[in-house]
């Protein structure tokens, strides 16, 4: 089958497709009227219910809580997916001292972008880490924390420090931290199973007033679990596509 | 502009498995899957959007003021940031293929037996 | 349409600017998406792809969905194409 030939075949079924989905979003109520009952429902409730003013969180972490563990899980599912494709196969190993790396013709590091990269780090932390912990009041959530504080290390990378980059995200400690993420979740859920409630119900006091810090219960909890999990997945995937990219070597040490 | 952001959908999606279906290279196919993917996203938010509503968030603003839907948005947000892991595995897929086939063709690398 | 707005917050902005501001961010949206499918070479498709990542973000937040746009930019604007180019250089080192 020749590439023209594919090529027309694909524009046809293209067309069929595009004029299905056309069709198909035809039927709906038309862009700016939304009529559906179930987000005007959590919005009016959502802060009496749960203190928390950020109903975007309130949705991913008490209302679908359950949603979320599940694609929580895809990520740390994926993260040991790449773990396990890019293992260590049999004649190659990993450098981890500088002088190892003197094979590697490597352009110098811009100074501008060195210094702009390590003095960005730690703002991004703070930023990522306030993202993570702060879901009931504001835009935040675990998700958006999580990958703030992978880029954080990415910076870290991006200065030039590869192997300061790769001490700093031992595979060890990522693991750990990914599991505690992943697990905390599920077992806050089961925490409230033993206090006789529903699979994740929100059984930690709701705090004060709506949007304060310590309120909403078990969604600023989990909120950060996923922060954490999500960052820890995250490193995990660069760290191990770096170690591809720029330490591993062929032959045996 | 009532029906703009379906078309753009429909474009971007259409356009994103032209990419797909003409690609050369592996890395290439990946990041056209990422183009066909933020169809979806931009197909969620906009079907949870009202006009003249504000964002879901009631730190600053009464409670009953007229806001977008939250659930599409709690979708999409989850969305973007597990589809970029999977994405990754896809990555780390290309980079075995590479390895043992030594070619990121998708022509060649279908023609490859064993 | 205008009639949904019942109360008038400090933010509200025209509902006729916020229209044309969204007509113009989904045509640079069509338009971005094209030029990173017909960009063949994988190392300057990651660098239009940042660029996508940073238009389809702005549009989100046209959409009044600010969380979608925190998690859009760092990943699509930061963390993808850190990982594309990671692949990348490791394909480019074993061809050498």
């Amino acid at each position: 089958m020749t590439g023209r030939l594919r090529l027309w075949i694909f524009v046809a079924g293209a067309a069929g497709l595009a004029a299905f989905v056309l069709w198909g979003l035809a039927g709906l109520p038309g862009f700016g009227r939304y009529p559906g009952p179930y987000g005007d429902i959590i919005n009016r409730v959502a802060v009496a219910q749960t203190n928390a003013t950020g109903v975007v969180s309130a949705v991913n972490f008490e209302y679908r809580g359950f949603d979320t563990l599940g694609e929580e899980f895809i990520l740390f599912a994926a993260a040991a997916g790449i773990a396990t494709v890019l293992r260590r196969l049999r004649g190659e190993h990993v450098i981890t001292t500088r002088r190892e790396a003197l094979d590697r013709v490597a352009p110098p590091a811009s100074d501008t972008v060195r210094a702009a990269a390590l003095a960005a780090t730690g703002p991004v932390i703070v930023l990522g880490w306030f993202l993570a912990t702060h879901a009931q009041t504001s835009p935040s959530g675990g998700f958006q924390g999580g990958v703030l504080l992978t880029t954080a290390f990415v910076l870290i990378f991006l200065a030039g420090q590869v192997l300061l980059f790769r001490r700093a995200s031992p595979a060890d400690l990522t693991d750990v931290a990914g599991a505690i993420g992943a697990g905390g979740f599920a077992a806050v859920g089961v925490a409230a199973v033993i206090m006789g409630l529903p699979y994740l119900s929100n059984f930690l006091p709701l705090g004060g007033m709506p949007g304060a810090v310590t309120s909403s219960g078990t969604i600023a909890l989990i909120s950060f679990l996923v922060g954490l999990e999500v960052a820890a997945a995250f490193l995990l995937i660069v760290t191990e596509l770096t170690d591809q990219a720029l330490l591993v070597r062929e032959g045996g040490r | 502009m009532g029906f703009l952001p379906f078309l753009v959908v429909a474009w971007v999606l259409v356009v994103g498995l032209y990419g797909i279906v003409t690609s050369r290279h592996l890395v290439h196919q990946i990041v056209c899957l990422i183009v066909v993917q933020s169809s979806t996203y931009v197909l969620l938010l906009a079907v949870g959007y009202r006009t003249g509503a504000v964002a879901p968030y009631f730190s600053d603003v009464p409670v009953h003021t007229p806001a977008v839907d939250p659930v599409v948005q709690a979708l999409s947000l989850t969305d973007v940031v597990v589809e970029a892991a999977v994405t990754a595995l896809l990555l780390a897929f290309a980079v075995q293929a590479h390895k043992r086939f030594g070619t990121l063709d998708p022509h060649e690398l279908v023609q490859i037996k064993g | 349409m205008s009639g949904l707005v019942a109360v008038s917050t400090p933010y509200t902005v025209p509902a006729g600017l916020m229209d044309v501001l969204q007509a113009v961010l989904l045509v640079l949206v069509a338009a971005g998406a094209t030029a990173v499918v017909l960009t063949r070479s994988p190392l300057r498709q990651v660098i239009v792809l940042s660029a996508y990542g940073l238009v389809l973000a702005l549009l989100f937040l046209a959409f009044q969905a600010p969380d979608v746009t925190l998690s859009e930019l760092a990943v699509g604007s930061v963390l993808l194409p850190a990982l594309l180019l990671l692949t990348l250089g490791r394909i480019r080192r074993r061809e050498k």
